[in-house]
């Protein structure tokens, strides 16, 4: 199991709380990982990627492990510590305001 | 008993405001969807308890939200919704993709960025919806960066109707402060196919064949800071407002002047007249007295507030040119607020209700015509819409 961590703005427009749990195919990538979410929660698409074009949107950060994941290629493979569950996916929002 | 349900969008959330005909005592309820941008709420006057409402963020971009009992619950609907284990849908309603079809015949990808230089078109929000007069579920959607979107199935999705932004013009289209902004939208209550709309800074625009087609109806219009002042399309239309017994008469808040046009646009004539400053945003007319029209004056367009500390409307019986400031209950001191382009509504009940906020917060409301003013709620966030529903 894949564990995401959303920010709370996300939480609320997907109706969970605390950590979603995903199950994903295959490789765990930035684009596996995200289309599950999407997959399992449609609300979420545009949100943290654009339609279209499915890049990252700018004020969104993505962390695992202690590390700044939000430049890695879509398809490359996130950290094992993801994939096997041991530590979260965590979409955050930069500070850019209030 | 009828009444009156204001829906208020904010810069951190939706607040609905109800009372009955007397409209004295108001139950606030809100904020819905705190923390988020909340553009436009808006009812259907083909079925009251259908309300839209245009969410949105800068981290998390474009949300519809879609009520079917009158505010109380609120869904996405779209396509390939699935539920939560508590049941709550959660479908996908934030697909706004431009059209770049070969259908549209010759599809814009630039406008004029603020330097003069050509600049692709990026969704960012939705500002305003309208529903249809007819139809629950039918809805025209007007979005930054400027082009108008339609739903015939409310709001599951969303296509663009391209001929506004392919009917030539559209690389002279360049942002106002706001952003390029597709921010007006009225539906002729007696000709289906008749559609106007309004873009900053663009202009106005009309379709008579239910938004296949479009033309420029700026003739008239006077904007002194572009390269050719009566220039076709370029001038910084803030909002137009129509009676709907009238619906070839239409008032208009420009940039600077106020404006009025008796043939649907083709032409336009100023109708500022005594006003203490011609710059503003909002503009609306009487439910029931067509040449009733209300504007706020802003000082001008570098100090966007009220001028000299006093939150004041302007009402005008002859339909332009003379203008009484309306202050009974409004603060006429040390007051600096500003009433946004979507901020003002009226409602249909007798005598007519006036409705504004301000972007300190207040939505302030006239039972009788603008006569005198009560505020509902003073310490909202800042007032980004104000709609009214008349119940009945």
């Amino acid at each position: 199991m894949i564990r995401v961590v959303l920010p709370p703005h996300l939480r609320t427009l997907a109706h969970v709380k605390g950590e979603v749990m995903l199950d994903v195919d295959g490789h765990v990538t930035l684009r596996s990982v995200l289309d599950a979410l999407e997959a399992r929660y449609p609300v979420l698409r545009g949100t943290i990627r654009e339609h279209v074009t499915e890049r990252r949107r700018p004020f969104l950060r993505f962390f695992a492990c202690e590390r700044d994941l939000s430049h890695e290629l879509p398809d490359a493979p996130l950290p094992e510590a993801v994939a096997s569950g041991a530590e979260p996916f965590i979409v955050l929002g930069a500070i850019a305001g209030g | 008993m009828s009444g009156a349900r204001v829906l208020v969008g904010t810069r951190k959330g939706a607040f609905v405001l109800t009372a009955d005909g007397k409209r004295e005592r108001w139950q606030v309820s809100g904020p819905h969807f705190a923390g988020w941008e909340i553009y436009h709420v808006k009812g259907s006057p083909a079925d009251p308890d259908r309300l839209y409402a245009s969410q949105s963020s800068g981290w998390f971009g474009q949300v519809i939200q879609r009520s079917c009992d009158g505010g109380k619950t609120w869904e996405t609907p779209g396509g390939g919704v699935t539920k939560t284990p508590d049941g709550m849908p959660t479908g996908e309603s934030n697909r706004f993709v431009y059209d770049a079809s070969p259908e549209t015949g010759k599809p814009l990808t630039t406008h004029q960025w603020y330097d003069g230089t050509q600049h692709p078109w990026e969704f960012k929000r939705v500002w305003h919806l309208e529903p249809s007069l007819a139809d629950p579920d039918t809805v025209y959607a007007g979005v930054e960066d400027a082009g108008l979107f339609r739903t015939s199935d409310g709001a599951t999705t969303w296509r663009e109707l391209a001929g506004l932004r392919g009917h030539g013009t559209g690389p002279k289209w360049q942002p106002g402060a706001g952003g390029m902004c597709l921010h007006t939208i009225l539906l002729d209550p007696s000709n289906s196919a008749r559609i106007y709309v309004a873009i900053s800074a663009a202009g106005a625009f009309r379709s008579d064949d239910g938004g296949k087609t479009w033309k420029p109806i700026n003739r008239g219009l006077r904007s002194q800071y572009i390269p050719d002042p009566n220039a076709e399309v370029g001038h910084c239309v803030h909002r137009i407002a129509m009676h709907r017994s009238r619906p070839n008469v239409l008032f208009m808040q420009k940039h600077w002047d106020v404006m009025r046009s008796d043939d649907a646009g083709d032409s336009w004539r100023e109708i500022s007249g005594d006003l203490p400053t011609d710059f503003g945003f909002v503009i609306d007319v009487h439910a029931h007295e067509p040449e009733t029209v209300y504007v706020v004056p802003i000082k001008n367009d570098s100090e966007h507030f009220v001028p000299d500390g006093k939150l004041r409307v302007y009402r005008s019986r002859t339909g332009g040119n003379e203008w009484e400031a309306l202050t009974k209950g409004l603060p006429q001191s040390d007051c600096y607020v500003n009433v946004l382009r979507d901020a003002m509504a009226v409602d249909a009940l007798e005598p007519c209700g006036v409705y504004f906020g301000t972007t300190g917060g207040q939505v302030y409301a006239s039972a009788n015509g603008g006569d005198s003013w009560a505020p509902i709620v003073r310490d909202l966030p800042a007032v980004l819409s104000v709609e009214v529903q008349t119940l009945p």
